[in-house]
């Protein structure tokens, strides 16, 4: 009995233990400082991968399963092998640190407060790509972290960790931060190569793909800033032992920011073995929902990934718990089901209006459409417009079908993502919450004074026999 | 105002331009733009933008047609002070659109108004990356988090203060 109650405790201890790799040092005073990140066993992991060749570093990080971090979740080791190497030829590693997608601050957590992490990250992918000269494009909204970067590029430079021959390799590399001016545009990796040329980000059609033709036409990787720090845990416990963390294809930890209306929003490492519920309610991540209200609704991957009503957050359509992972938050497809996308974790309680905050995020890729394509260029605006009437007790019922009608025409007719990111949100609010659309319509002026609430959102899923 | 970087200014612009591969200047044109605007008045007027295609050896419809792409160039004259409150849906749930009707209030300014005196501009801007912190704003180089009417009052007390010293 004594046996059985310690082993269950020490169980209950090693499920709380949640692994972290990246903020492991979090709590560190002076981190973001070389001599104190070096103690704490800062740049190991870059004496090691110069050691190794650039394949065995792809391998490792292959091995890793990690997977893209800004959104798409592409495996990073297979996106590094498409890297073109013609002779003679420069290439470029250039680190996407333009965070902008609504809900998403959690490079800002890495860069501000873990810059060391962030370049030798940085620093072991350009060994492993070949890329003398490394970019970091950030968002020229975040104006003073480039301050903090480039102290600590200056601090890695003293130490022989940047520069030339770096510890007698023969290797040298250069990092230089380069800020943009507003553009949400620019994370989408083509536009962000234009924007570092000096021209409009408007994105390019691909192929040719950046890892043939990037940036000034030379082979390019772009990697998000969270993808690159994981490179540094990575080849410090080996592939191998990273892919053991989390589960199935979701490997490793994964870097969530919180916001909306919980206790504790915030910037959390998460091994992705935890379930939704337990990461929203547990004092250990998000503490709950703020002001002893109840879960109405969450984006749990960054504004443009579907928005889930409680349920169907909580438990799949099948009655199964959904879980903090790639696989189980995509369960159901987009007809029951959303994505892990960048990790922007959106959480709405039950005084909060749905179509409202549909309203600011169409309102928002609207203003970020770069105007190419005529369909997101068009279809976000008229999106917007009617969004705004039926907010504000001027819509039709058929604007309804009307705005579902505009979202299928944007997605998949663009050259680039950002008109499946402006139709993604509207289909799903539309698809989970078209009676509180339908209340607006009905009830003009109450819609104006209260809110439509919780309805029955949060009621129990009803999974068919035999499902 | 004469249009030309001081001497402190231009090494730092040959630094910036030294980043990218000879004959690819042109990448420096961002960065640059936030330095021209940053030194001549907080806007971009067409002499300015001229300069800086001088700088870089490239036609002046080039500067032109990124300038007016990104959100944090200005096109036109802004305020001493220029309040960029984000109202995209995660500030909008904590009450971005209460603190953006405050200082409209408190100013007796629209979105996109500057003040009588030239001291305050407020634009309502959109997702600024702060989501956790919400509501927020940006005010030149930082980010004002966790924002009141309490704070707000403050803070349009400090920047009179400090402007009038």
């Amino acid at each position: 009995m004594g046996v059985g109650l310690s082993d269950a405790i020490c169980c209950f201890l090693v499920l709380k233990m949640a692994r972290k790799l990246l903020l492991e040092n979090d709590h560190i005073e002076g981190i973001r400082y070389y001599d104190t990140y070096r103690k704490n066993g800062g740049y190991r992991a870059a004496e090691k991968a110069l050691k190794m060749t650039p394949e065995e570093i792809v391998e490792e990080v292959k091995k890793s399963g990690l997977r893209g971090r800004g959104g798409a979740g592409f495996p990073t080791g297979l996106k590094w092998s498409f890297l073109a190497k013609p002779d003679g030829v420069p290439r470029h590693l250039v680190c996407n640190a333009d965070e902008s997608e609504p809900g998403t601050f959690k490079d800002r957590y890495l860069m501000e407060f873990h810059p060391h992490l962030f370049i030798e990250g940085l620093l072991i992918s350009s060994f492993a790509l070949g890329s003398n000269t490394t970019y970091v494009y950030i968002r020229g909204e975040y104006a003073w972290i480039p301050d903090i970067l480039e102290q600590a590029i200056a601090e890695a430079k003293n130490n022989g960790w940047l520069g030339k021959n770096i510890l007698g390799t023969g290797f040298d590399c250069e990092i230089y931060v380069h800020r943009g001016a507003g553009a949400y545009i620019c994370g989408e990796e083509t536009a962000l190569i234009e924007s570092l040329e000096g021209k409009r980000g408007n994105p390019r059609m691909k192929p040719p793909f950046p890892a043939v033709q990037g940036v000034w036409m030379r082979p390019t990787v772009v990697n998000n800033v969270e993808t690159l720090a994981a490179v540094v845990p990575i080849i410090n416990i080996g592939g191998e032992e990273y892919a053991k963390i989390g589960v199935g294809r979701s490997t490793g930890t994964k870097l969530l920011s919180v916001c909306g209306n919980v206790n504790k929003p915030g910037v959390y490492e998460i091994d992705m073995t935890c379930s939704v519920e337990e990461f929203i309610y547990s004092d250990e991540y998000c503490g709950g929902i703020a002001n002893g209200r109840k879960l109405k609704a969450c984006i749990p991957g960054g504004s443009s990934v579907p928005i889930l009503p409680a349920n169907l957050l909580l438990k799949t359509a099948k009655g199964e718990t959904r879980y903090m992972n790639y696989e189980s938050l995509n369960d159901g497809g987009f007809i029951t089901g959303s994505m892990m996308g960048s990790g922007g974790f959106i959480v709405l309680d039950d005084n909060q209006c749905v179509v409202r905050h549909t309203m600011t995020l169409a309102r928002f890729y609207n203003h970020e459409s770069c105007g190419q394509c005529s369909p997101c260029r068009e279809g976000t605006g008229w999106m917007y417009k009617i969004l705004k009437n039926i907010e504000t007790g001027k819509g039709k019922m058929s604007d309804i079908d009307l705005l579902w009608d505009i979202q299928r025409k944007i997605d998949g007719n663009t050259i680039c993502p950002l008109g499946e990111a402006a139709a993604w949100p509207v289909a799903a609010a539309i698809r989970h919450f078209r009676d509180e659309f339908e209340w607006h319509v009905t009830n003009p002026e109450e819609s104006q004074n209260r809110n439509f609430g919780l309805a029955h959102y949060a009621d129990p899923i009803h999974v068919p026999a035999g499902a | 105002m004469e249009i030309k970087f001081s001497e402190q200014k231009l090494k730092e612009v040959n630094e910036l331009i030294s980043h990218y591969p000879e004959g690819k200047q042109k990448s420096a044109l961002i960065p640059l733009l936030h330095i021209a605007q940053g030194e001549f008045g907080g806007w971009l007027d067409t002499p300015v933008m001229d300069y800086v295609a001088e700088i870089l050896n490239i036609l002046p419809i080039e500067v032109y047609e990124v300038a007016t792409f990104y959100t944090m160039f200005n096109m036109k004259p802004v305020g001493k002070h220029l309040l960029e409150v984000c109202h995209t849906g995660p500030c909008m749930l904590n009450g971005s659109d209460d603190i953006i009707d405050y200082i409209k209030e408190k100013l007796g300014i629209g979105p996109g108004e500057t003040t009588a005196d030239g001291m305050f501009t407020l634009k309502p801007a959109e997702c600024l990356g702060a989501c956790g912190y919400a509501p927020m704003m940006q005010l030149g180089k930082t980010y004002r988090e966790h924002l009141t009417k309490e704070k707000i009052d403050k803070l349009i007390e400090e920047l009179r203060t400090q402007s009038s010293n």
